[in-house]
């Protein structure tokens, strides 16, 4: 009975996904277009006479009028194409099948690592309420959100590929020396280690290093905080005194008790927090050259690229869908009050 | 661990596997790392829509008939030279009796990649492409007086003929430029569609031609890697094996990666880096003028203020040239201003006004003007130009400010500049800038002194300009009309004003102590061919 409810609780999520989908595939059309510039002039070049520029009007489809466009972009779409970037010459489907992974791998290893951080760093502050540790766990986590992440990022090129040399070069996913991996997955780090080669492994963890520590740097902050403060409350709450009372060993109370029941709040800050690492990536990828889809969309917008802000915009959508629907997912399984009948 | 010992630790084994039988020690003399900022989105240079950082496939991967040859500056650097023309493809050429038409003789022994002929049909169908398929290339031909198939016979496998429509100093070296490449036409056509019949699909992602460098990897958004083409007949064996172009967005990681070595040359770099890096001897810094380019101020007539002459000139006295010069260009460049003589001593171009700062005059000259009370306008910049032109209106803001111009700034976004500032010019007063590829004073004033012309963003016009441009511009340089009529177009340049030119830029560049062969090129994309590391 209550397994069915959870399975009913999906489904229904994810049939909500689907008007919002359909929003926003109507909403980033008329943004788009709504964009100041003409990319048919910006796309003809800096000699192209007035003739030159109707081509590639012609050639862009923009010489239709906005419905007729628009019914031509819903029918590429249902067969799955999602138009051609000119800004980088490649059709945007493949764009986003390239640079998503980069920016995936490079935002949940940030995440990651902030995670591994800052979760540790909230219990031991809530366990030590206004001592020191307290106040050097807030002093990191205020500084680390309030660095913009091109500025942390220039300072660890520079420290420790500039000054100390122990970074490799920051010239993107790999050294010049190395050929990426086969393409299984995308990820870099994943792929090499599924081929057993165990150099390019180590050199694209090498390059993403120091990425992911701008990331983690920049996303400590609300899990930490959230961390502390769900601990505050589950340990006065009246359970974990019952707990104490009985004679529980600290460790216990504090892991099995306590976190188990702070970690909610804690997993559902994640997924907001994804979403703006994702957002800060693009300076990250700029300063790093990483090849994201943060600075592929960055750059798609300056050149009013149509096709491809459309489809960033689309498959960052349907991400925040996905991500919504696992937090929710998880949420179900490992909290007994959601699904279950009032 | 330093970064050598991290790169040998790992790399070692790649690096072998990369590089098959060389020694590391040969490996790092014949393989070159290049850093440039921006994206190359096509590998076919006349496919529409190809950005200019792109333009640079076309200088290493492919041939033209003629090139341009080189010239030695009196600081020692190397710049092309516009007068010097060479055959690429070409053995020889001769211009007919009459003068209209030019043949020219293929080298017998010039082959494509793929092993086959370079023929003069090849030739015919690459410049018919380029004339043809619309877009940049097409208006480029155009400015050679190439416009046509017609004008394009291929008399046998080695013997090709240009026949020209109008006789132009313009048509030969316009054959030299990026777009008047010569394409591998039997595999092209074998690729070409009844909707794409130039194999523009094709060729943007596999080119086919002749050049001193095949693309062995195109990662689009990250590298481009080249490999030696050793059959190449354009001209010397390049020395470097293998060249690897990185596309690294970030100013500061670029200057980074030079100084510490791990690239050998970051193209084009701005004028803050190459003053600092220049001080600070922890790069080899090269550049050159930009040849017929230059940062002007332009106000636009269609303003009627600005239609009084008295007022442009004015203003020409009110702009903070030196401190411009000094803040903006960081001193690099050619001062455009100062020039002692009211008239032009010679036809060099571009060339200081004779102009400089000096808020009295600019007053003076206010007050004769119904101006007196002062105007109000807007200055507009093109955001994608900001490194200089935004402390450049910040200074001239100031200082018309003092002359009773006040005036707002506008930044224009990239995508929108060329639309309201160039073509429906529309903006008052603007920061701009224009280059011509062909060297000719004439080719400048054609696009920028004459009304409705592109590059005229303020939209000057006086007929006895256009009339001395219409008679200039495909006049020989040795015919004794053409001296007088140029110093005539400076002239008025300078009485009028319509373009108030405030310094011509450099492009510079940070390499290794060991990189040698670099040579400034109009087109200002890196050419690899004749790069040696020592």
């Amino acid at each position: 009975m209550r397994r069915r409810g959870k399975f009913f609780l999906i489904g229904s999520r994810l049939l909500q996904a689907i008007p919002a989908v359909i929003g926003i595939i109507i909403v980033t059309f008329i943004l788009t277009r709504a964009l100041p510039g003409d990319p048919a002039v910006y796309f003809a070049g800096p000699t192209a006479d007035a003739q030159t520029i109707a081509q590639v009007r012609h050639a862009l489809g923009l010489d239709h009028s906005l419905p007729i466009q628009f019914l031509y972009y819903l029918n590429d779409l249902l067969h799955g194409d999602l138009g051609q970037s000119i800004s980088t010459g490649q059709s945007v489907g493949d764009e986003l099948l390239h640079r998503l992974p980069a920016s995936l791998e490079l935002t949940l290893s940030g995440l990651l690592l902030a995670i591994v951080i800052a979760v540790p760093l909230g219990i031991l502050a809530a366990t030590r309420p206004d001592s020191w540790i307290d106040h050097a766990c807030r002093f990191l986590v205020t500084s680390g959100v309030s660095l913009p992440t091109f500025f942390t990022g220039l300072a660890l090129v520079y420290v420790f590929y500039y000054r100390l040399g122990w970074s490799p070069a920051p010239m993107g996913r790999l050294d010049v020396l190395f050929s990426p991996p086969p393409d299984i997955t995308g990820f870099y780090t994943i792929d090499s280690l599924l081929t057993g080669d165990l150099e390019t492994f180590r050199a694209s963890l090498g390059q993403l290093i120091l990425p992911a520590c701008t990331l983690a740097l920049f996303t400590l902050a609300p899990i930490a905080r959230m961390t502390r403060a769900s601990m505050l409350q589950v340990l006065g709450s009246d359970y974990v005194r019952t707990a104490r009372a009985a004679g529980l060993s600290g460790r216990t109370v504090l892991i099995t008790y306590a976190f188990g029941n702070a970690v909610l709040p804690v997993l559902t800050t994640l997924g907001m927090v994804f979403s703006f690492a994702l957002g800060a990536n693009v300076l990250v990828e700029k300063v790093f050259a990483w090849p994201g889809i943060g600075s592929f969309a960055v750059d798609a917008l300056v050149a009013s690229d149509y096709a491809a802000v459309q489809g960033f915009v689309l498959s960052m959508a349907i991400l925040f869908v996905l991500l919504n629907l696992i937090v929710d997912v998880i949420t179900t399984i490992i909290d007994p009050r959601v699904g279950s009948p009032a | 661990m330093d970064r050598r010992s991290f790169l040998t630790l790992p790399g070692t084994a790649a690096l072998l596997s990369v590089l098959k039988t060389l020694p590391a020690e040969a490996a790092e003399k014949d393989t070159l790392v290049i850093a440039i900022a921006d994206t190359i989105n096509s590998l076919d240079i006349n496919r529409p829509g190809t950005n200019r950082p792109a333009y640079q496939v076309a200088v290493n991967a492919y041939d033209r008939l003629l090139s341009f040859g080189t010239k030695t500056n009196p600081d020692g650097s190397v710049s092309w030279d516009y007068h010097s023309l060479h055959g690429e493809l070409a053995q020889s050429w001769q211009i007919a009796e009459d003068g209209m038409s030019v043949t020219f003789k293929l080298k017998p022994d010039a082959v494509f990649w793929d092993g086959t002929k370079v023929t003069a049909d090849d030739v015919k169908w690459s410049l018919d492409r380029a004339v043809s398929i619309g877009g940049f290339p097409t208006t480029q031909m155009g400015a050679g007086r190439l416009t046509k198939p017609d004008q394009f016979e291929a008399v046998d496998p080695e013997t090709f003929r240009v026949h020209f429509l109008t006789k132009s100093k313009l048509t030969l070296p316009d054959l030299a430029v990026p777009v008047a490449v010569v394409v591998n036409s039997k595999v092209a056509k074998a690729h070409a569609t009844s909707t794409d019949p130039w194999a523009a699909e094709y060729l943007h992602r596999n080119p086919a031609g002749s050049g001193a460098f095949k693309v062995e990897r195109w990662d689009p958004g990250q590298q481009l890697v080249y490999v030696r083409n050793d059959n190449w007949k354009g001209g010397p064996l390049p020395k470097l094996r293998r060249v690897i172009i990185r596309e690294i967005p970030s100013q500061s990681t670029r200057r980074a990666l030079v100084e510490r070595g791990d690239v050998h040359l970051d193209f084009d770099i701005s004028g803050k880096d190459a003053k600092e890096l220049a001080e600070s001897k922890k790069a080899k810094v090269i550049g050159a003028p930009v040849e017929n380019a230059e940062y002007v101020l332009c106000p636009n007539f269609g303003f009627e203020p600005f239609r009084d002459k008295r007022v442009r000139q004015a203003i020409a006295y009110a702009v903070p040239y030196e401190q411009i010069f000094q803040q903006a260009a960081y001193g690099i460049g050619v001062r455009m201003f100062g020039a002692k003589q009211a008239t032009p001593a010679t036809i060099a171009w571009p060339q200081p006004f004779p102009f400089d700062t000096d808020l009295d005059r600019a007053r003076a000259l206010m007050a004769q003007t119904p101006y007196k009370d002062g105007i109000e306008t807007t200055l507009s910049l093109d955001l994608s130009t900001a490194d200089w032109s935004e402390p450049t209106a910040l200074l001239i803001q100031e200082n018309l400010a003092k002359i009773g111009i006040k005036t707002t700034i506008d930044r224009v976004p990239g995508a929108n500049w060329r639309t309201i500032a160039l073509l429906q010019k529309k903006l008052p007063l603007i920061l701009d800038t224009f280059g011509g590829w062909l060297n000719t004073p004439d080719y400048y004033f054609y696009w920028a002194y004459v009304k409705d012309h592109l590059f005229n963003g303020g939209n000057y016009d006086n007929p006895e300009m256009a009339a001395l441009v219409d008679k200039t511009l495909d006049m020989d340089e040795a015919n004794p009309e053409y001296e007088p009529s140029i110093k005539r177009m400076i002239q008025i340049a300078f009485d009028d004003v319509p373009r108030i030119p405030l310094w011509q830029p450099n492009v510079e560049s940070a390499m290794a102590a060991n990189l040698q062969g670099y040579v400034s090129w109009f087109h200002r994309v890196p050419d690899c061919r004749p790069y040696v590391l020592t």
